[in-house]
């Protein structure tokens, strides 16, 4: 085929395809249409997203006149922001400390190899796996005000609730917010077990036999030799953790809409309820902009320790 | 060893009835009948009355409901062309994106690398405000195409970092011979690397894939008749009709897209694990 098609070349392709072969011209003609189409639909909104907050735009409109900060000093002085901020950093820290502890230890065992492991490790990946809206309904259900299973459990089999007046998970304030918390840590929790798992399979065996060796076992190699090594590790899933919980909007908004009272009312939801229900365009997106200073802070870390990590 | 193994099986084991214990309730609600579902002094967890051919006592009536009296595989077909379509636009970019980032450019490439996948960090809940008068000007609100438009948006930056670790793994002599044996580098590319990459390239079109499903917020402002829904926003917006909840036919269209998606992801598991670590974290 080339041989063929080689006398066939005029000098003119013969240079054009030369160039195509140089790496420097090669890899951003292979780049640049994933980070145009990248700017034009994530760069682009943003961007807007940061005009429209410094307008009065309303529902439905691109444009809207110049108002400065208002918007966002607007929004810091109701009470129902400072809920939203305040439950946005709770629901986050929160729910990552659950999701930390629980990872470690159960990555710990995990990477063993066990009979029914195949099992085992399907059951704990479900909660990720599935689509989080619908599992979100199916925690509704358990939380159901007449017939939580949990409820049920703890009032005819434990004894420890009363039957005629069981806890309103979802109809309390305190309890709903540690609801929200609950559901969270239990979804983003297999996915921390995943990135804690890769990052166990990364150390090498020799530490293992170095380790046994010096004699440390048990929970002193867990603790001296493990845990160590698996920092870098662990800071990247709390990272992720801490964005796709600060972020999140479905979990909340399925389970109590930001009630009872606003008292589940984080940064996502707040902003919706102003920004699409209430149609002031310009405020929700003040709103969601205050999120961005811990997302930047966040991504900042990833970059530090991705480039610690690529050195070491 | 035994005790080891006994340790193993005490920690794992109730990890993993705590966070199946939900799909473990929504299995048995889905076949209960009504009289035994709403009565708070039969046991939930059995189908009552209790007696040894248990099905007896269950009922297959609501899972025929919601697959006969519902738009709901309406949602399922809308959820598998949306997903088809975005992740064939996805490969379309993340495919040569990838290989770049892992092969041809230098250190700026690894800065690169992470700069796509930061995008990946900005979260729908901080577009979808701008995004939504965007999306009715264009004349798109209420259709499939709105979401065909902004799902990649996720999906390339979240795939291009997979692809990339994954090409990495891939040994670069075999491209060298390739070269050396005068293929160009775009049909080394489609012919050697790509080939090799097949079970990598699977697991991102089954990760793209499930974070499609899983969205939730673009598809919730941006389509607002029923038949146009996704399952994710479907199945709670449309199933739950005012106060009144069917618990069992919500539940049944729960839990089949969750069994679904949680095999797949675990026979995907460990390559998943290989394409996310080798991006950097190595």
């Amino acid at each position: 085929m080339e041989a063929e098609a080689a006398p066939r070349w005029t000098p003119g392709t013969r240079r054009w395809r030369r160039v195509l072969e140089d790496r420097r011209v090669l890899a951003p003609l292979l780049i640049a249409p994933a980070v145009i189409f990248m700017a034009l639909v994530v760069g682009v909104p943003f961007g807007w997203s940061i005009y429209l907050s410094l307008t009065d735009a309303i529902g439905g409109s691109l444009t809207g006149n110049w108002v400065g900060f208002d918007n966002f000093t607007n929004a810091w002085s109701d009470d129902n922001f400072q809920k939203a901020l305040r439950n946005t950093l709770v629901f986050t820290f929160g729910s990552q400390a659950i999701v930390l502890v629980g990872a470690a230890i159960l990555a710990h065992y995990l990477i063993r190899d066990f009979r029914g492991k195949w099992f085992i490790r399907f059951l704990i990946i479900l909660p990720w796996a599935a689509p989080v809206a619908l599992a979100t309904l199916g925690w509704l259900w358990v939380f159901d005000s007449l017939f939580s299973v949990i409820n049920w459990t703890l009032g005819h089999v434990l004894h420890v609730v009363d039957t005629n007046d069981p806890p309103q998970w979802l109809g309390r304030p305190n309890l709903a917010l540690l609801a929200v918390i609950i559901v969270h840590a239990w979804r983003i929790l297999p996915f921390a077990v995943v990135i804690f798992l890769a990052g166990l399979a990364s150390i090498p065996s020799e530490v293992d036999d170095a380790a046994r060796i010096d004699g440390a076992t048990g929970i002193k190699k867990l603790l001296y030799v493990t845990l160590p090594l698996q920092l870098p590790i662990a800071l990247v899933a709390l990272l992720f953790g801490i964005v796709f919980t600060a972020a999140d909007f479905t979990v909340v908004y399925v389970l109590t809409q930001g009630g009872p009272f606003n008292s589940t009312q984080m940064l996502t939801t707040w902003s919706f309820q102003i920004g699409i229900n209430s149609g002031s365009l310009g405020e929700g997106a003040a709103i969601s902009l205050y999120l961005f200073p811990l997302l930047a802070a966040v991504s900042i870390a990833m970059l530090f320790f991705a480039r610690r990590a690529q050195v070491s | 060893m035994l005790r080891r193994k006994l340790t193993t099986y005490l920690v794992v084991t109730p990890f993993a009835i705590v966070l199946a214990f939900p799909f473990y309730w929504m299995l048995v609600t889905m076949f209960k009948d009504d009289l035994d579902l709403y009565n708070v002094e039969n046991v939930p967890y059995v189908y009552n009355p209790l007696q040894w051919k248990f099905w007896e006592s269950a009922t297959t009536k609501h899972v025929e409901y919601v697959f006969r009296d519902t738009p709901y595989t309406d949602w399922i077909v809308n959820t598998l062309i949306l997903g088809a379509v975005v992740v064939a636009v996805t490969l379309l970019f993340a495919l040569p994106a990838g290989y770049a980032l892992a092969r041809l450019s230098g250190s700026w490439g690894q800065t690169a690398g992470i700069g796509i996948f930061l995008v990946y960090l900005i979260p729908p809940t901080l577009l979808f405000l701008p995004l939504s008068p965007v999306i009715a000007r264009l004349g798109l609100h209420d259709s499939l195409l709105a979401l065909m438009l902004v799902y990649p948006s996720f999906t390339i930056p979240f795939s291009t970092w997979l692809l990339m670790g994954f090409f990495k793994t891939i040994p670069q002599e075999l491209e060298d011979a390739a070269l050396v044996d005068g293929c160009s580098r775009i049909k080394a590319l489609l012919r050697i690397v790509f080939p090799i990459s097949l079970p990598g390239i699977l697991t991102v079109v089954i990760f793209a894939f499930s974070l499609c499903v899983n969205e939730f917020i673009y598809a919730f402002t941006f389509i607002s008749s029923s038949e146009n829904r996704t399952i994710s926003t479907g199945v709670p917006n449309e199933l739950i009709r005012g106060d009144v909840f069917f618990w069992q036919s919500l539940m049944a269209a729960t839990l089949i897209p969750s069994i679904v998606l949680a095999l797949l992801y675990n026979a995907f598991l460990d390559r998943f694990i290989k394409g996310f670590t080798g991006g950097a974290f190595r």
